[in-house]
């Protein structure tokens, strides 16, 4: 299968747009299931307006939220399959371009010394094109994640040492939950990385936070401290927008990779309520749009 | 917990009659600030055209579209959708937006701090909390863009929204020192032991 490039183009034109107006599926599940069991009369009238604005947005066809974050391309390359990879980064880039100046969208972007706004959603190193690869024959998978920066400045890195144990991991995030209050526009989902070099540590903690509720880390000691993790910043009572409540994340999330024998990385980053998302695949029979 | 709707420009007794838990629903004015354009400011010492005092000010950088200019779009743009940011960012300009220009109540999301709070007594101001990520919703209560100032800033522009029942919003900091926010976190650190036991963590 050869992948063309307008197509890409024109598919990361129409994934920015969709993942900014509306919510996959496991989230609106994740705050029917909050909303249940929350127990706090605010925090429930909280929810309630937050999820009468997913309606809202696809009733008017408008935007979840105001802010169209950082763009983010995840782009999972499956077997025979032919790509030009400069050219498909190019692609990328035109259509998260045009969905800015065509929509038109909010440009969220600037450069970081300057300030400056090009309106255009980019600038040097974004969006962010991330490039991975599958198994999957004739697959080409690529998805776009709006990161808002509600819940990206509520982000940590922690370079523990091993004598502190997972002791450590686990105080670092309970206090994490709490140093971002309702700033993180909770009820989030708490992407926590645990172990690789520093980088590798963050860039696991940004694929938790962005991974499908319901899903489950694949390493069972990272599944295990999930739920413990979930149970126990559920019980701290920040609850939605940090006015209290039961419902302070909808999960936590765990991805993990080895360390070195000296080291115990950890690092948090947030996603907030409106954990949006939108993925388009390439197939032989065409390109099938999902979240 | 009294409802209030309130029609800017409010008074000293009017927001010093708000209370936390409180709610309110705006109706006519809501000036829209942000990072860029209290930077400007304050710390650039630029001025705004625009008459803040009594005036409600929310924490925003709105979607836009270019229209021809009219009647109902007289600054030639057209709301997209217009939301909330973290008002946290902006702690240290509440002095000065209080102090300097008037403003009696800050509409955000995620609370203000301790000097917030101090300012909200000495200078009779509120904060009213939105529900953040909510901006589709938030979207239907705005009527038009009204004017816009220090454009050059765009989209972290100065923005006069003229608004329509923008609520129910609820007091989440008062003039009296009440803060839910202040409230939810004390609570929330005092948990914090159990949450850690409960983890196993000695």
């Amino acid at each position: 299968m050869r992948i063309d490039a307008t197509q890409v183009e024109d598919v990361a034109r129409e994934l920015y747009i969709r993942a900014l107006k509306i919510l996959p599926p496991d989230v609106k599940a994740g705050f029917a299931r909050l909303a249940q069991g929350e127990t706090d009369a605010t925090a429930r009238g909280v929810l309630g307006t937050m999820i009468r604005n997913i309606r809202v947005a696809e009733d008017t066809d408008n935007l979840l939220c105001q802010d169209t974050g950082i763009p983010i391309y995840n782009v999972t390359i499956g077997r025979d399959v032919e790509v030009d990879g400069a050219e498909l980064e190019r692609a990328i880039r035109r259509g998260c371009e045009r969905a800015t100046r065509e929509y038109p969208l909010r440009s969220s972007v600037v450069h970081p010394i300057t300030r400056r706004n090009e309106h255009t959603s980019c600038g040097p190193g974004v969006p962010a094109i991330h490039i991975g690869f599958s198994d999957s024959p004739g697959r080409l998978v690529i998805e776009m994640v709006p990161k808002g920066s509600g819940s990206e400045n509520n982000s940590w890195l922690k370079m523990a040492i091993p004598a502190e144990g997972v002791s450590a991991i686990k105080t670092f995030v309970v206090d994490c939950v709490l140093e971002a209050g309702g700033k993180t526009c909770p009820p989030t989902i708490v992407g926590v990385g645990i172990g690789g070099t520093s980088d590798l540590c963050v860039a696991l903690a940004k694929r938790a936070a962005t991974r499908p509720l319901g899903t489950a880390c694949a390493d069972p000691e990272g599944a295990a401290l999930e739920t413990s993790l979930t149970e126990a910043v559920n019980t701290l009572g920040v609850g939605p927008q940090g006015l209290g409540g039961d419902s302070t994340a909808f999960a936590v999330h765990v991805e993990l990779a080895a360390t070195h024998i000296t080291m115990n990385p950890v690092a948090v980053n947030m996603q907030c309520h409106s954990a949006r998302r939108a993925s388009a695949a390439f197939t032989p029979a065409g390109v099938e749009y999902g979240f | 917990m009294a409802h209030h709707d309130l029609t800017p420009p409010i008074s000293d007794a009017q927001v010093r009659a708000l209370r936390i838990e409180d709610t309110v629903t705006l109706h006519g004015t809501l000036f829209g600030i942000r990072d860029a354009n209290q930077i400007a400011l304050f710390d650039r010492a630029r001025v705004t055209r625009f008459e803040l005092r009594g005036h409600a000010a929310l924490h925003t950088a709105p979607n836009v579209r270019k229209v021809v200019p009219s009647a109902e779009h007289p600054t030639g743009y057209a709301p997209v959708c217009v939301g909330t940011t973290t008002s946290a960012r902006m702690e240290r300009f509440t002095e000065p937006l209080l102090e300097r220009l008037g403003v009696r109540l800050i509409v955000g999301k995620g609370g203000l701090g301790a000097a917030s709070l101090e300012a909200f007594a000495r200078h009779g101001g509120a904060y009213l909390a939105v529900i953040g990520g909510t901006a589709a919703l938030e979207t239907t209560w705005i009527e038009a863009i009204e004017d816009v100032d220090l454009d050059d800033l765009n989209p972290e522009s100065l923005w006069k929204f003229r608004v329509r029942g923008f609520g129910p919003l609820l007091v989440a900091m008062d003039s009296h020192g009440g803060s839910l926010y202040a409230a939810v976190d004390s609570k929330a650190r005092a948990r914090r032991a159990n949450a850690l036991a409960r983890l196993g963590v000695k």
